[in-house]
């Protein structure tokens, strides 16, 4: 009986990087996913840019604003969209179940999930921003206040997207129709919150939806990162309002946290 | 002392009571087999015992550990269980050995990875993904998961559906194997000789209740059943079901005057035991 208290357990953060490990190779085997979440934003950054070459702004064009766009869109569906629809499909096949059974913690199963939303969010992020360079008129900011911007719109828009991703995994009934009711809502999101279209230019019932949801919070922070700061004029308050963003941000991740915990089912209803 | 102890297990899902009382006692080193048809309440027990259900009422002790208890005291307790659960179709994308690899660094004291692929059979699989494997293969390495643990309790909900009869009988050694190493296991199962074989004492459920439990060679008092004994006379196939077989063939001898025609003498199965038990139980 007293077997168990000589064999220590693993650690959490440990078997944690073990699972981020795993998922990684899942994901890199799966080559849909790897097309979805990598190539789809590629393509459609290609199309958008090359269509709308429109200056919106003095020294602004919309390639700019679309580019910024897609990198805090990159933010959700790497983070959102790929656990909102992942986790159910995880639920259908049993692979939590499977591991509900053993000694790992749960805890360890989301910093897996998480370690391997950043490395899909890296991958696509740094594609989107070499494009952008390359043939879009994104410049890279000098500031150093503008890379601390960057870093925690990335950081804050990472975890608050995996936190929502995980509460409305809850939502679909099982993993063939989490698709269908994930991506719709990105994509309504998206145009909502001016990714397809400059903000200012969307109706005004629009806005205001959008600025309920944090993907017009990040599309703004990110054209704070890479437009020049006379464009923050031509924003809904005239200003980039970094500080708004922080907490706006902040708060949706309290909330999906909250949600996560309180909802996380590890099996089918 | 008992490995799994449960008292007036109930567990209902609205209306439909799937566990209607249960009392279970399973001691340590002892193969266990649970027998009814689909819907008896088989599967809900087992996910209760293994901590994956709550309960409506009774008690439950799993190696003196409420399967119930939230938190991370359960941990300690899952590093001394093993579970096959039913088929499942996940981990498609990772190979054989990774995947048991990486199960084995979940526990505190883990079995030996190419020992255990070794055991189930997959040596030649290793490298394989799984998503290649077949029904069997992949049941199979949901064992191989169950076992890496090394785990003092295990257990099987419906270990070999699916498996042709030369992988049952490999995975019936499998079972003998690690019952020897003194894994006490918990078996669910329709096939009656797979009970037969394997388990030290059997439990009838059906309709949510254990009907009776014995070893498989006294359920429904089979040691006191009578023999039937069948032979060819002139007007075709007779039967006589008696106590004293050997009389009755001593008898048909002389009567033939040396070889019976056609001469079985059979007791019933505990196949036959146990569709009357569940017959009579549904009528």
């Amino acid at each position: 009986m007293n077997k168990v208290s000589k064999n220590k357990l693993p650690g959490t953060l440990k078997l944690g990087l073990l699972r981020g490990q795993m998922e990684i190779i899942q994901f890199t085997r799966q080559r849909e996913a790897v097309v979805f979440t990598i190539f789809f934003p590629v393509i459609l950054l290609v199309i958008f840019g090359t269509v709308f070459k429109n200056t919106i702004a003095p020294g602004v064009t919309f390639s700019q604003y679309f580019v910024a766009g897609m990198i805090a869109s990159g933010l959700v569906n790497t983070g959102f969209q790929n656990i909102a629809i992942n986790i159910p499909l995880e639920r259908d096949m049993g692979t939590i179940k499977r591991l509900r059974g053993t000694p790992l913690p749960i805890t360890s199963y989301f910093i897996g999930k998480a370690i391997s939303v950043l490395a899909s969010m890296a991958v696509q992020v740094l594609i989107l921003l070499l494009i952008g360079l390359a043939f879009f008129g994104l410049e890279l900011p000098t500031q150093p206040s503008k890379w601390f911007t960057f870093t925690w719109l990335l950081v804050l828009g990472a975890a608050s997207s995996t936190a929502l991703g995980v509460a409305f995994s809850s939502i679909p009934k099982n993993g063939r129709g989490a698709a269908a009711i994930v991506s719709p809502v990105v994509i309504v999101l998206q145009f909502f919150s001016g990714v397809f279209f400059v903000f200012t230019q969307l109706p005004g019932w629009m806005q205001q939806v959008a600025a309920i949801f944090p993907l017009k919070w990040l599309t703004q922070g990110m054209r704070s990162v890479f437009l020049p700061d006379s464009f923050a004029s031509q924003e809904v308050a005239a200003s980039w309002e970094g500080g708004r963003t922080a907490l706006i941000l902040t708060a949706w991740l309290i909330i999906g946290l909250f949600l996560a915990v309180k909802t996380f089912r590890w099996e089918r209803k | 002392m008992s490995v799994i102890e449960v008292k007036g297990l109930i567990k209902s899902y609205g209306d439909f009571t799937a566990v209607a009382g249960i009392d279970l006692a399973i001691e340590a080193g002892e193969i266990f087999a649970l027998l009814g048809p689909n819907g008896a309440g088989k599967t809900t027990t087992v996910e209760i015992l293994a901590g994956f259900r709550g309960r409506n009422s009774g008690q439950v002790s799993v190696l003196d550990f409420d399967p119930a208890t939230k938190g991370s005291a359960s941990r300690i307790w899952r590093n001394r269980i093993g579970i096959v659960l039913q088929s499942t179709s996940d981990a498609g994308s990772f190979k054989v050995r990774e995947l048991v690899a990486h199960f084995s660094c979940f526990y505190g004291n883990p079995r030996d990875v190419d020992q255990v692929i070794d055991a189930v059979g997959l040596t030649e699989k290793a490298n394989s993904l799984v998503l290649d494997l077949s029904g069997g293969q992949r049941r199979r390495l949901d064992v191989a998961l169950g076992i890496i643990g090394n785990p003092e309790l295990l257990f099987l909900d419906e270990p070999t559906t699916g498996f042709d009869p030369e992988a049952r009988r490999a995975f019936w050694t499998l079972i003998r194997e690690l019952k020897a190493s003194g894994t006490t296991i918990l078996l669910t199962t329709h096939y009656l000789d797979e009970a037969e074989a394997l388990a030290d004492r059997v439990a009838v459920i059906t309709g949510g209740q254990i009907i009776e439990t014995a070893t498989p060679a006294q359920l429904g008092g089979r040691q006191n059943a009578k023999a039937k004994v069948q032979w060819l006379g002139t007007n075709g196939l007779l039967s006589e079901e008696s106590d004293n077989p050997a009389a009755v063939v001593a008898r048909l001898a002389s009567e033939f005057n040396g070889e019976v025609p056609e001469l079985t003498i059979t007791r019933p199965s505990l196949e036959d035991i146990y569709l009357k038990m569940i017959g009579s139980r549904n009528e």
